[in-house]
Order: C-alpha cells, then structure tokens, then sequence
C-alpha cells in the first residue's frame, strides 16, 4: 500500500465525505493529527470510498437473499395463481384477501389469538411488575439467588417442558381450555418479564417513591402511581414483546389446544396445508400477512426503543 | 439492613439458582442483632408478598412440570391402554441410547445447531453489523429492516416461506437454473441443510443487533492506535476487536444455542422432521414419540435430556451474565 506511512485516517475530510462509520471520528481527534495528515489525503479518501461501497455492496448481497422470501409471500398474497417460485403477479389482485376475510378462515383465529396473547401478556404484565417492585427496592440475601434462578429459567428451552406440560393440564382437565394455554403462555414469558422489569425499575429514583409515602401512599398505590407511570418506555417494550413471543407461538397452542374453534392463528394456518386438499399458495399468502401484521407493527412501535442493551437480556427462544 | 431472614414467599425457583442452599436453609440465624418486635419480622416477610403470583405461576407451569418430567422420565406412561405407570429406572434412558433412531436425532440436533447457530447466525450477523459500520445509511437502513423482518414474522409463517423457498418448483432451483446450476429437491435430498439456512434466515437479526451494540461501544481511538500501529484489518479484527467484544460474543452463543435447540415450528412447517426422519432434531423427536407413538415416558425421558443440555448452556450463560445481577 503506497500510503503506508499516512499515521491517522484522514480524520478531516471524511466527515465531508460522510461515510457513517467514521462520522463519530472526526470530533475525537485531537487537530494536530489532522494537520500532519493534510498531505495524504486524497489517498485516504478514495481508500475509504472503496471501503464503503464494497461494504454497501455486501450488504446489498445480503439484504438480497433476505428479501426473497418476503417477496414470494408479498407477490403471491396479491396472486390469484400463485406458485411455489417468486414471480411478480402478472395482474394484481385481492382475491385472496377477500377470500381468506371470512369468519372461519380470519376473525376466529385472530380473536382467539388476541384473547389467548392480550390475557397472556397482561397476566405476565402484572406479575412481573409485582415481583419487580421487591427484588429492586429490598436488599436480601434471597434476592439475588431469586433473580439467578428467574435467569435460568429465561434460557431453559420451554419446548423440552411440554411433554410433562401436556400430560399435566390433561390430569387437571385444563387440556383444550384457551385460559390454560394462556396461564401457560404467561409463565413462559415470566421470566424474562420480570428481569426486565426489574432493572428498568432500579432505573427510577427510590427519592420519588419516597416523596409518596410521605404523602400517606402505600407501596401500592406508589408502585401503581409512581413507579409504573415513571417506567413507561420500559414497560411498553416488555408489554410488547412478551406479546409478540405469543402471538408467534406455534408450539404451545399446538400441544394445548385440540377444538378447531379455539385455535389460534399460529395454528390454524396449519389447516391450509391439512384440511383443504391442494394448497391455495395465494390465500396462505394472503393470511400469513394477515397474522404477521400485528406483530411488525407492534415491533415498528419499540424498535427504537431496543437497543442493544435491551436485546442482550435474553431476547429469542422458542 | 444486615437481618434478613428466608422470606415466607417460596423460594422455588431460587434455589435452581448456582447460589441455592441460601433461602429455606437460613432459617434462625439472626447473630448478634438486638431482639425485634414480631411485628419487625412480620413485616420483613410481608413486604415480600409481591413476589408471590409470579412465583405460584412458575412454581405450578415451570418448575413443576420440570419436576414431573425427572418423575416421568422413570416410567413407562403411554397415552393408551395402560391404568397406571410403573416405575422402570433408567430403562428410557438406555433404550434411548441404544435407539438408532435418537442417536440420528441427536446427530442432527448437533449439526443443526452448529451450521445454523454457531456458523450461521453468529458469523453472519457479526459480518453484518461489521459491514453496517462502514456503509452508508440508506443501504444500512433497508438491509437491517430486511434483516429484521425475517426475525419478526413469527416462526411458522416463516416456515412456510422458507419451505416454498426450497421446495422443488421453488425459487432456489429457479435461481440455480437461471445460473445453470445443477437443481435438487432440497428439502428431500438435504433437509437438514435446508432447515439449518431456515434458521439462519430467522435467527440472524438478534445476532446482527447485539453486534452492532457491542461494536458501536468500541471506542474509535482503540481501532485507531491500532491503524497507526500498523495492523491491517484482519489483524484489528482478531486482535482488537473480537477481544473486545468477546463477552457480547459469549452471550450472543449461548442465547443462539438455546434458542435453536428448542426449534420445533420452523421445522415442523418445513419438513416434519423429514424425509424419513432425516431432518428430526430432538424437539421433533421428542414429539414423535410421545404423541405419535404414544410413548409419554419415553417422550419425557427425550425432554429431560434435552433440559439437561439446555440447563447447562444457561449455567454457562449465568457466568457470563454474572457481573450484571
């Protein structure tokens, strides 16, 4: 490389050529560096122009082979003769829509969804907070061993537990029931709920809480009032992605549920490959959108609010 | 606040926990402190009461089950045609490893695991955040919503797209045929292979952004000085910056690992565990056998071994996260 003996890269010029990874540079470097490093600049430049466009290039390559799929199921959803291959609909239609939008096929299994998950995810919502509120405010020697064991727990993959599950809710006759499946939705999000709440909780100043008590508050109207409201960010990513984790299950209701007219979406999809003798690729097209709706834009709604810190706790498991 | 007594709400899961024999166990002692009003010790205990939902919830639907499972693991309950189980030892357990069939699975949970998890959405999601470092934003913007997007869409309806994906007249064989590739059925000749990029396809978004996390927080005056010293960019990558991001590393594997050892849905909307059996991972096995074969105890035995393994990449993982309790 000719421009080996160039010490520091090119801290000047690359903010006017704006390539992102080195925006942040430019402000933390000391001037003197800037100015021996005036003479080798144009080298440096195009080095990191090169850098960028074969990173954008990779990318793109990537970004590519990730939309493929996304795109056979946008295509085929508006395809009355959709096929197993990508291709763009040679004239658009909703007729699948239209034919997936019926009781049977669309309302019942989202209304059961929503129960099943909306029920899950406040069950979840309100213990967690209620466990929370000691494990982050009492200092005891039972604390940290609990909030160890709530860690384990997080990671222990819950598909292993279903057997014991299923024979279990058949002993207590909760087997087909949607509130049991929705117990069991709950605790399986419980975990990481209550880690979660647990640190965004030792976020919010004790001096606050404090301030209600001696206002007469309880701890529970201090937590309802104070604390809860204080965390409103924090609970909103937890109460959105505990239902998120649900709604996607496929496995839970899978084992749990039996009567077709109590299963959710993630399973009655199923019933386009079983039921219905050849599979109409355009309507479970169709519906997948249908069912996948709620969850990107729920997702849309925290995106920004997940950071990388947030992600770390313990975020995808079956 | 040094008197703190086990508390009266169960201390069930805690005690799963590396530090157990701490609640439960501690009952009197309360060394040189003055005596207190009950009222003080009553108090102590009730504030705690919080916890308790939570922890009846995990005691009756996780702990419990998981207690069952070690119970039911030792006997012989099928679904049909039996009044009450009998205790056979370690009887599933040795007929599992005698089994060709569990050995297969367990084969194939291994290779699923490590093409998927540890080569696939490891690498690649650390290559993308590595790349999205560099490039300009537009690009950076739509690849990580892409990214994303195959993360969000719940698990069995990216099955479905990934099984047309492979399938026969699907659109891999179209490219490959454009490109005058040899074509195959791939989720017959290779379903293993084929499920395993599935799980890519889903799985690297999370590794992606704990990446880009751990990669933003490396200050730029650490690659600098090392751009000075010399060091090409290999060199900074396996000298600089996987050291420095070494623990989101260790985290990042642990999570992967355990969430694609419990993979069932992606699989099971794919392939049904196969041809032949040939893409049966032990969640699809575990299955298998205790509802299609009606075999609970034997199922369960499957289970454990699974909890087995998963409990001991989450101990791994408790080490890693230590620090942050």
């Amino acid at each position: 490389m000719s421009d080996a003996p160039a010490p520091a890269p090119a801290p000047g010029p690359s903010g006017t050529s704006g390539p992102i990874g080195t925006g942040a540079r430019t402000g933390l470097l000391p001037s003197p560096t800037a100015a021996t490093t005036r003479t080798s600049r144009p080298p440096r430049l195009s080095r990191q122009r090169r850098q960028r466009v074969a990173a954008d290039l990779g990318l793109l390559v990537a970004a590519g082979a990730f939309v493929v799929p996304l795109l056979w199921l946008v295509f085929a959803s508006l395809d009355a003769e959709a096929k197993l291959k990508v291709s763009p609909p040679s004239s658009p239609t909703m007729e699948n829509f239209s034919a997936v939008w019926t009781d049977e096929i669309t309302f019942t299994p989202m209304l059961n969804s929503f129960l099943i998950c909306g029920s899950g995810t406040l069950l979840t919502m309100v213990c967690a907070a209620l466990a929370a509120y000691p494990l982050s405010r009492y200092r005891s020697r039972f604390g940290r061993p609990y909030l160890l064991g709530i860690l384990f727990t997080t990671c222990l993959p819950i598909t292993a537990v279903m057997v014991p599950i299923y024979s279990l809710f058949v002993q207590i006759n909760l087997i087909d029931t949607m509130w049991g499946t929705s117990l069991f939705l709950a605790t399986s999000q419980l975990p990481f709920a209550i880690w979660l709440m647990k640190n965004f909780m030792d976020g919010v100043p004790i001096v606050l809480e404090e301030a209600a008590w001696t206002d007469g508050a309880s701890w529970f109207q201090a937590l309802v009032r104070v604390i809860v409201p204080l965390m409103g960010p924090g609970v909103t990513v937890v109460t959105i992605y505990s239902f998120i984790m649900m709604w996607g299950n496929f496995f839970v209701p899978f084992m749990l549920l039996l009567d077709p007219e109590k299963l959710p979406a993630s399973v009655s999809i199923y019933t386009f490959f079983g039921n219905y003798g050849v599979v109409v690729y355009g309507e479970l097209a169709a519906f997948s959108i249908l069912y996948s709706t709620p969850v990107l834009l729920l997702y849309i709604l925290i995106s920004r609010r997940m950071g990388g810190g947030f992600t770390l706790g313990g975020g995808v498991k079956g | 606040m040094s008197l703190t007594k086990a508390p009266t709400a169960p201390g069930g899961p805690g005690a799963d926990g590396p530090d157990s024999g701490g609640p439960g166990a501690t009952g009197p002692d309360v060394p040189a402190e003055r005596p207190r009003r009950p009222y003080d010790g009553v108090r102590r205990y009730a504030r705690w009461l919080p916890v308790a939902p939570g922890t009846v919830l995990l005691l009756l639907f996780l702990i419990g089950p998981i207690g069952y499972c070690f119970y039911l693991a030792f006997t012989d309950l099928q679904l049909t045609g039996q009044a009450s189980a009998s205790f056979v030892g370690f009887d599933n357990f040795t007929r599992a490893f005698g089994d060709e069939d569990f050995v297969n699975s367990v084969v194939l949970t291994l290779v699923f695991t490590l093409i998927s998890s540890i080569l696939g959405q490891n690498t690649l999601g650390l290559a993308l955040a590595g790349l999205m470092q560099r490039a300009s934003k537009t690009v950076r913007t739509i690849t990580g919503a892409i990214v994303i997007c195959a993360w969000v869409v719940p698990e069995i309806v990216a099955g479905f797209l990934l099984y047309t994906f492979f399938h026969r007249r699907g659109t891999l064989n179209e490219v490959l045929d454009f490109l005058h590739l040899p074509t195959q059925n791939w989720l017959f000749t290779l379903p293993i292979l084929a499920v395993s990029f599935a799980n890519i396809w889903r799985g690297t978004a999370f590794s992606m952004l704990v990446y880009s996390a751990a990669l933003s927080e490396i200050p730029d005056e650490v690659t600098e000085s090392a751009q000075i010293d010399g060091a090409n960019g290999w060199q900074r990558l396996v000298h600089v910056t996987l050291p420095m991001i070494r623990r989101s590393i260790g985290t990042n594997l642990m999570l992967n690992t355990l969430q694609t050892l419990s993979v069932f849905g992606l699989i099971w909307a794919m392939t049904r565990g196969g041809p032949g059996g040939r893409s049966e991972t032990l969640p699809v096995f575990m299955y298998d056998q205790a509802f299609n074969k009606a075999l609970i105890g034997y199922g369960t035995a499957v289970a454990l071994l699974l909890l087995v393994v998963g409990g001991l990449f989450s101990v791994v993982y408790l080490r890693l996260m230590r620090e942050e309790v």
